[in-house]
């Protein structure tokens, strides 16, 4: 049975009207309540007596004090993507605030008053852009009302700017500040009578915007998840389970106890198998005075494992059986014509294996959490989780107690990628602050965070093309196989909701389409990786199509663009067995548009100078991929040096992700996803032997240092007025076939395994 | 435990710790200066670098007892109000995604900077490949370190 991928968690449509039934709610008490007894959980204050702050919150997301400060809840994590200021940037835009005097606060993991907080799925913008909007057009129309009111002209007269309601024509105005007590007890207006601002007129979004703590990550100010200090806190260090769903027999703990610091050791209770994907590994924690102390006690323990069903796995083993099935008849998952047919009556057939690593995410922040259980029952828990509120759902489960006992403070996160949705290390904190008595930080160490990390899946793949005399693609049959997400040692095929991220959606005008997957089994905790199984899906793709070009003898941009066909929306319609999912979104909402994704391909063909001759030692590779709905194209470039090292001397990206909200952070993602896809396709893999991770810390599992980076990376972004959706992982996927046909064109040598050596 | 007496952003700073315990843990855990963070333990991420006279060092693989005398900056201590070149330019290009290797990066910057003023693309890649970013900045932190030389 497959989990719900969280990643892919359906909006809700709750998600949109539970912000406004709340912040009616909100609204209507605000005359009323004390201080901070106004559900938003942080320090806003309300109405007092004359001459104290007064605060006007039409809503969770946006509060103005008569100091004119305008505070911003952020409700969705930040671990790079920029989002703690792109949602701020639309709230304030509409509202007319002046960006220099906006105040962003971080909310606490609470989706009863936020809404969805899972920061995954690249899909924070796209769900919440209209929300952010509204909840800035409320609280601007509702200040435009009170200085209409105060000048005796329509409302419509009025606009704002710089913190400010101004009359048209400019000569009145009066700080938003002034307005607050008058708009205390005016009724919340209906949504519909909400003028929105004119995209035209934004002075935020659609502009490079600084992110707002670009100050204190420089100075070194900025709050991570193990930077929070509580008095009496003690440091854990724990020795987890070496091979997934092993069991403690029994250890010894008086070594660990005999170094000076060392406070007590205290085993961790795990679920054995399933490992599941939201509960500790069973472990024994070492707790001390600092960190360095609980580190050498954990080095100390002698434990002694049952290690279970998973002690003999070996990941190569199971690398070549996956490639073995993958010969086989899998299950149909798409079905168009007939593939056995264009097969029997084809000229010429194109048949080839790809194979692809597990990865970790390896953020350079390591899982660390803080939790503070009290006497009473309930906890403080301080942790960079990406989805918090299952984060406080794990907590609860772990101790035993109501949801509602869990508070929940969210820190910046020192990188995400999907690892830190996981709430295991949370629950941890919150189990050994129970067991000691005292506020508990858990701190996972480089070896911790590699060798127990919910792993992106290895993948086998077969793609078989056929093309008929003339050399048209007339079949195109791939069968794809990998432990999926949340499975274990029951056979299992990769989910719907993966085989739909970029490999069902196979967008390309093939008359005869039959999508297969096959069954393998899980021996270690797997999970999800910026883009998924786009990687491994769009790798096996995009580098066959260039290989189908390179066969036809036509260029491989061209041939993309006559294969993606008329300008169409596709459904694919009656091909599918079961739903496709489209990234939790309905097909009417968001359309696979033929004319976007040509229209990215022709950007980058055009930018990089795709045709143009090069210069002897350079070659370029091409791929394009869809993904998180964000259309993407890409170009690299790659050369030798003169030690015969791999150089990407150039990177050119097209993206249509709609409206872009923060081009600034639209371009970095792209910027730091090629970066991380160079890792991914050149220099990470884990493997594991007797069913431990073998790799141990950065020496082993290497990501990119700065000169294998991309020198030169251009991004360029489409203007449009489509919704907007996601980049945060968008720009992985096509990345890394670009460069494994580039690299090709160097060398001469096609690579059909990630990572590959150049 | 022994005590030690470490020179810290121009303050001398006393500490009781055990003698392999790496600097890393003293700033960290035992003075809460948090701007130091912990990557690797192991020397190979750089995001623990911190100055020891003048020299860009990774605090974890430094034990306490082989601090001695030396002055030791870290990015507090780096400049008072975010104004070293390095800083100013890291706002500049916005160079920080997650920023969490970002102090280390930038104290090793300042290192380079210190010893060659204006270093060329290769002589910094030379210098940063110790520091890793997961998030992928190295190309805003190229271009940030070229503006702080420039301003020098
Ligand atoms: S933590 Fe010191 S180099 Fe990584
Ligand atoms: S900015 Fe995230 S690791 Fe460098």
């Amino acid at each position: 049975m497959m989990p719900n991928l969280p990643f892919l968690k359906k909006k809700q449509p709750e998600d949109r009207s539970e912000i406004f039934r709340a912040s009616r709610r909100d609204f209507l008490k605000i005359g009323s309540l004390a201080a901070g007894g106004l559900v938003l959980g942080v320090n806003f204050q309300c109405s007092g007596p004359k001459g104290e702050l007064v605060t006007f919150a039409p809503n969770v997301f946006v509060s103005i004090g008569s100091d004119n400060l305008v505070t911003i809840l952020a409700h969705r994590s930040e671990m790079g993507t920029g989002i703690r200021t792109s949602l701020p940037m639309i709230v304030a835009d509409e509202l007319g605030a002046d960006w220099s005097k906006v105040k962003i606060v971080q909310a606490e993991g609470d989706e009863s008053k936020y809404g969805n907080q899972n920061t995954d799925g690249s899909f924070s913008v796209r769900m919440f852009y209209e929300p952010m909007k509204k909840a800035g057009a409320t609280a601007r129309h509702m200040l435009m009302q009170a200085a209409a009111k105060e000048w005796g002209v329509d409302v419509a007269e009025c606009d704002t700017e710089n913190s400010h309601v101004v009359l048209k024509g400019g000569s009145k105005k009066i700080p938003f500040g002034d307005l607050v007590a008058q708009i205390q007890t005016m009724e919340l207006p209906k949504a519909e009578d909400v003028p929105m601002k004119d995209f035209s007129s934004y002075k935020l979004v659609g502009k490079d915007i600084p992110i707002y703590d670009v100050k204190d990550i420089a100075t070194g100010n900025a709050v991570f998840g193990a930077d929070v200090n509580l008095p009496n806190m003690l440091i854990a260090v724990v020795q987890r389970s070496p091979v997934v769903g092993a069991k403690v027999v029994s250890y010894n703990d008086e070594k660990a106890l005999a170094i000076p610091g060392v406070k007590k050791v205290v085993k961790i209770e795990g679920p054995g198998l399933p490992a599941g994907l939201d509960k500790p590994l069973e472990g024994v924690a070492v707790l001390a005075e600092n960190t360095w102390a609980a580190i050498k006690g954990s080095r100390e323990l002698e434990i002694e494992w049952d290690l279970g069903p998973n002690q003999s796995y070996d990941s190569a083993v199971q690398l070549e059986e996956m490639v073995k099935s993958t010969t086989s008849n899998g299950t149909a998952k798409r079905e168009r014509g007939n593939f056995s047919q264009a097969k029997s009556s084809s000229g010429k057939v194109i048949e080839k294996t790809y194979l692809a690593p597990f990865y970790a995410h390896s953020t350079i922040e390591p899982p660390a959490a803080i939790a503070d259980v009290k006497a009473d029952g309930s906890v403080e828990v301080w942790a960079p989780s990406q989805h918090p509120q299952w984060a406080r759902d794990a907590v609860s489960a772990a101790l035993g107690i109501d949801v509602s006992k869990v508070k929940m403070n969210v820190t910046l996160l020192g990188g995400g990628f999907g690892r830190k949705s996981k709430p295991d290390f949370v629950a941890e904190a919150a189990l050994l602050s129970k067991a000691a008595g005292v506020p508990v930080r858990v701190q996972w160490t480089r070896e911790c965070d590699l060798h127990h990390d919910y792993y992106h899946s290895h993948s086998a793949q077969r793609i078989v093309a056929t093309l008929d005399g003339s050399g048209n693609l007339t079949g195109w049959n791939h069968h794809t196989v990998f432990p999926a997400i949340g499975s274990g040692l029951d056979a299992a095929p990769p989910s719907d909701g993966e085989l739909d991220l970029g490999c069902r959606d196979f967008p390309y005008e093939v008359p005869n389409i039959r999508i297969e997957s096959h069954e393998t089994t899980a021996h270690t905790r797997i999970g999800w990786l910026r883009s998924v199984s786009n990687i491994h899906h769009a790798f096996a793709i995009c580098t066959m199509l260039d290989e189908i070009a390179e066969t036809k003898g036509v260029d491989p941009v061209d041939q993309a663009l006559q294969l993606l066909g008329e300008d169409k929306n596709l459904t694919f319609a009656g091909e599918m067995v079961g739903d496709y999912g489209n990234y939790g979104e309905k097909i009417e909402d968001f359309p696979w548009s033929t004319a976007r994704m040509k229209k990215v391909i022709e950007t980058v063909a055009e930018k990089s100078n795709w045709k143009s001759n090069l210069a002897a030692g350079k070659a370029v590779g091409f791929a394009a991929h869809k993904s998180f709905l964000t259309y993407v194209a890409c170009v690299v470039m790659v050369e030798k040096d003169a030690n015969g090292n791999l150089v990407i001397p150039e990177v050119h990206y097209a993206v249509d992700c709609g409206i872009p909200v923060n081009t600034d952070r639209v371009r970095s993602q792209f910027e730091g996803g090629a970066q991380f896809a160079t890792s991914l396709a050149t220099t990470s893999a884990i493997t594991l032997e007797n069913g431990r991770v073998k790799q141990n810390n950065f020496d082993t599992y290497q990501i990119i240092r700065m000169s294998q980076a991309p020198k030169k990376i251009h991004v360029h972004i489409i203007p449009s007025m489509e919704k907007p959706t996601g980049v945060g992982e968008p720009p992985v996927p096509p990345f890394i076939p670009a460069l494994a046909n580039a690299v090709y064109k160097l060398t001469g040598k096609r690579n059909y395994q990630l990572p590959f050596q150049v | 435990m022994e005590k030690y007496v470490i020179n810290v952003n121009g303050k001398d700073r006393e500490v009781s710790a055990l003698q392999d315990m790496p600097l890393l843990w003293v700033l960290r855990d035992l003075l809460d200066m948090k701007g130091t963070k912990f990557g690797c333990g192991q020397a190979l991420c750089g995001a623990c670098t911190v100055h020891l006279d003048g020299e860009a060092v990774r605090s974890c693989s430094l034990p306490v007892s082989e601090v001695g005398t030396g002055k030791i900056t870290t990015i507090e201590g780096l400049s008072e109000d975010g104004s070293h070149p390095l800083q100013k330019a890291w706002v500049e290009h916005i160079v920080p995604q997650c920023g969490y290797c970002q102090s280390g990066q930038i104290m090793n910057a300042a290192a380079l900077l210190s010893r060659n003023p204006s270093p060329s693309e290769s002589e910094i890649e030379a210098a940063m490949e110790g520091n890793l970013c997961r998030c992928g900045t190295y190309n805003r932190i190229k271009d940030a370190i070229v503006t702080a030389s420039k301003s020098l």
